[in-house]
C-alpha cells in the first residue's frame, strides 16, 4: 500500500491545500510519496522535504510543466499511477482541474471532496451542495481523491531526516494548451480557504465601493475577505472571493456574512463554520438559520460602529 | 389546456419580453439584430465547426431535499427537475458561437431516462439544432458518462464539446475533464470568457487566485463557468418548434462501454448543525459574544 500526493505550488512556496491533503493521505494509513511537477520549483522541494510521514518527494522540474498546465501534468502522473494504491489533491481549481483527467487516462474512476476516511475503501463526500452526505465504496485498485480541505487539518508535524528525492526525467511536451497570462488578485491578508475569520458580503453591500467597507474591519480581525455569488456577479468582489457550493469551501473559526441573504448554494461554502454572525436588514434572510449570532439592521451603520470600536483598540 | 399551463405560456412570453432587452446588455448591439435575428435554423457559411453540448436533468436547487426512507440516496420522486443551471450556460455559449457564424451546428446530448427527454426539448427550445438521447436506466457515474460522450463525439465528428463544470446532484466536476483525458484534447475548465482565431480558443479561467488564460488548439473541451454568460430565456414560438426538431435516440448498450458502476452508494445522511440562534443588539454586545466565544 502507497499513497501519492500531488503538491500543488507556485514555484516558490506550498500551497496550504496540499498541506490539508497530506494529513488525509496520513489518515489512510500507507507510506506517503509526494509528486512537484514545475519549472524552478527547489524551494517547494526542500520546504516540502521537511515534513514528516514523506518518504520521497518525486520531483519533475521542467520548462515543459512551468505552468502545470493538465495535459502533460496528468500524462506524467498516469506514468508513475500503477505503482500507488491512492492518488490524492487538495480539491482546489488545480486539483479539479488535473485529477479527473488523471483518472481518465488510467480509465479508473474518481471520488471529489473526500471528507473521512471511513475504511480503506470506503470515504464520506458531499452531494447536493453539501446538503446531502453520500458513504461511497471504491472498488478501483487505484482510489483516487480530491481532498476537501476544510476537512483535514493542515500537517505541520517536521521530521530532523528529510525525505529523499526522485528526480523524474520523462519530459512530456504540452503540444494542446498554451498558457496566456493570469490575473491574480493580490492581498496581504490570509488566504480565504485557511484563514481563521472570514468577513463575507453580499448584495445588500449595494456597490464595489461599499464592499470596500469590509477591510478596515477585516485588517482588524486579521480576517479573509469572501463574498456570495451575487456579489461577484454583480461585480463587487472579484471571482476569487466567491464561497459556495461550486466556489471556495470555508469553515473558518469565525463567519461573519454581512449583507447575505443565504441562498443554499453559498450555505453550502460556509456551513462548516465553527461560529456564523449574520448582519441582514431582514429578518426573514434565511442566513439566519445557519448563524450563531443574528444581527437584524441596517448593515452600513453597523459596518460603521464595528469599524470605530476597532479603532478605538 | 389547464389553468397552470396557461399561467406558464404567459409568464414565458412575458420571459422573452426580457430575454430581448437583456440580450442587449450582453454586448451584443441593436445592429447585430437587424443585420442577424435569433434564427433557429443553419447557417449557411461560417466555419464548419460542429459543437456538442452535454445536458443533465438534475433536482430543482430550489427544491427541498427528501431521503429514500431505506437512506440509499435521494428521493427524486415528485420533485421538479430542472437542467443543471451549469449545462444551461453551456448551451447558451454554443448559440453564442454559432450566432456569430462560427460553428455550423449545434447538437445537445443527455445521458439518463425517458424523461431527459425534456431536458433536451429545453435546450432544442433555446436554439440547439438536433439531439442525442442516449437512452439508459442505469446510474451513470462520470468515467462512463465521459465514456458515453466520447462514443458520440466520434460518431459526430465535433470539434468542440462543452459542458456545464459541475451538475449541481452529485457535484463531481469530473466529466468533462475525462472527457478531454479520454479523447486526448486539450481542455479549458471553469470558463468564463471564449475567443475563437485561428482554429484555436483562448479560454478565460476561473481560478482560485483570480483568472487564467489558456490558448486551445482546437478541437478542445470546455467546462463553463457561472460568469461565461447568462442563458436566455425560451419564447412560446420556440417551444412549440422544438418540438419538431430531430431527436435522436441511441440504446447505451450498443455505444460499447460498460456501463457497470465501479463506485457503491452506501448511504446518504442529511448533515445538522445546532446554532445558538442569538439575537444580537448592539455592536458592543456582538464584540463582546464574540471575545466570550474566544473567536477574536
Amino acid at each position: 500500500m502507497k499513497t501519492l500526493v500531488i503538491v500543488e505550488h507556485n514555484q516558490q512556496n506550498v500551497k496550504p491545500a496540499t498541506l490539508h491533503a497530506l494529513s488525509a493521505a496520513k489518515a489512510l494509513n500507507a507510506p506517503i510519496d509526494v509528486i512537484i511537477i514545475g519549472e524552478h520549483c527547489q524551494n517547494v522541494v526542500t520546504s516540502l522535504q521537511q515534513f514528516a510521514g514523506i518518504q520521497q518527494v518525486l520531483v519533475a522540474d521542467n520548462t515543459v510543466y512551468a505552468h502545470q498546465l493538465a495535459e502533460n501534468t496528468a500524462a506524467l502522473i498516469a506514468t508513475v499511477a500503477k505503482e500507488y494504491d491512492y492518488i490524492l489533491a487538495a480539491s482546489t481549481t488545480f486539483g479539479k482541474n488535473l485529477l479527473p483527467r488523471v483518472a481518465a487516462l488510467l480509465k479508473i474512476g474518481m471520488l471529489s471532496d473526500v471528507m473521512t476516511v471511513v475504511t480503506p475503501d470506503t470515504f464520506t463526500r458531499p452531494m447536493y451542495a453539501g446538503n446531502v452526505i453520500a458513504t461511497v465504496k471504491t472498488l478501483d485498485k487505484i482510489k483516487l481523491l480530491s481532498i476537501r480541505t476544510t476537512a483535514f487539518p493542515a500537517a505541520t508535524e517536521k521530521s530532523a531526516t528529510p525525505a529523499s528525492t526522485v528526480t523524474l526525467t520523462t519530459v512530456i511536451p504540452n503540444t494542446q494548451a498554451v498558457f496566456e497570462k493570469e490575473e491574480l488578485t493580490h492581498s496581504a491578508r490570509p488566504e480565504l480557504t485557511d484563514a481563521r475569520v472570514v468577513i463575507a458580503g453580499g448584495r445588500g453591500l449595494k456597490s464595489a465601493e461599499n464592499f470596500k467597507l469590509l477591510e478596515s474591519i477585516a485588517d482588524a480581525l486579521g480576517a479573509a475577505i469572501g463574498a456570495s455569488r451575487a456579489a461577484v456577479d454583480a461585480g463587487f468582489a472579484p471571482n476569487d472571493y466567491q464561497v459556495g457550493q461550486t466556489g471556495k469551501v470555508v469553515a473558518p473559526d469565525l463567519y461573519i456574512a454581512v449583507g447575505i441573504s443565504g441562498a443554499i448554494q453559498h450555505v453550502a461554502g460556509m456551513k462548516d463554520s465553527k461560529i456564523v454572525v449574520a448582519i441582514n436588514n431582514d429578518p426573514e434572510a434565511p442566513i439566519f438559520q445557519v448563524a450563531d449570532y443574528e444581527f437584524v439592521g441596517d448593515l452600513f451603520k453597523i459596518l460603521a460602529e464595528l469599524k470605530n470600536s476597532f479603532k478605538k483598540q | 389546456m389547464t389553468l397552470q399551463s396557461c399561467y406558464v405560456i404567459l409568464s414565458e412570453a412575458k420571459d422573452l419580453l426580457i430575454s430581448e432587452r437583456s440580450l442587449t446588455s450582453f454586448g451584443m448591439t441593436g445592429l447585430f439584430f437587424i443585420l442577424k435575428p435569433r434564427t433557429r435554423g443553419y447557417s449557411s457559411g461560417g466555419l464548419p465547426m460542429k459543437i456538442l453540448v452535454t445536458v443533465k436533468r438534475v433536482m430543482d436547487y430550489k427544491a427541498n431535499i427528501r431521503l429514500k426512507a431505506d437512506g440509499s440516496g435521494v428521493d427524486t420522486a415528485h420533485v421538479k427537475m430542472i437542467m443543471n443551471p451549469f449545462d444551461e450556460i453551456a448551451v447558451e455559449e454554443a448559440l453564442r458561437i454559432k450566432e456569430k457564424n462560427m460553428a455550423q451546428e449545434v447538437v445537445v446530448m443527455s445521458i439518463g431516462t425517458e424523461a431527459c427527454q425534456e431536458t433536451l426539448r429545453s435546450a432544442l427550445a433555446m436554439g440547439a439544432d438536433r439531439a442525442i438521447w442516449v437512452k439508459t436506466n442505469d446510474n451513470i457515474q462520470p468515467l462512463v458518462a465521459a465514456q458515453l460522450i466520447h462514443a458520440i463525439v466520434e460518431q459526430e465528428k465535433s470539434q468542440l464539446v462543452l459542458l456545464g463544470k459541475q451538475a449541481i446532484d452529485t457535484d463531481d466536476n469530473q466529466t468533462g475533464q475525462m472527457l478531454a483525458g479520454l479523447l486526448n484534447w486539450p481542455q479549458g475548465t471553469f470558463a468564463s470568457k471564449l475567443e475563437f482565431h485561428d482554429n484555436k480558443v483562448s479560454v478565460t479561467r476561473e481560478i482560485d487566485g483570480g483568472l487564467e488564460t489558456l490558448l486551445l488548439q482546437l478541437p478542445a473541451v470546455v467546462t463553463t463557468d457561472l460568469r461565461l454568460n447568462e442563458p436566455r430565456y425560451t419564447s412560446l414560438p420556440n417551444i412549440i418548434q422544438a418540438k419538431k426538431k430531430p431527436l435522436q435516440v441511441i440504446d447505451a448498450s450498443i455505444l460499447s462501454v460498460d456501463l457497470q458502476s465501479r463506485q457503491t452508494l452506501l448511504q446518504v445522511a442529511i448533515p445538522k448543525k445546532e446554532r445558538k440562534h442569538i439575537r444580537i443588539n448592539s455592536v458592543d454586545e456582538l464584540l463582546h459574544q464574540l471575545r466570550e466565544a474566544q473567536v477574536i
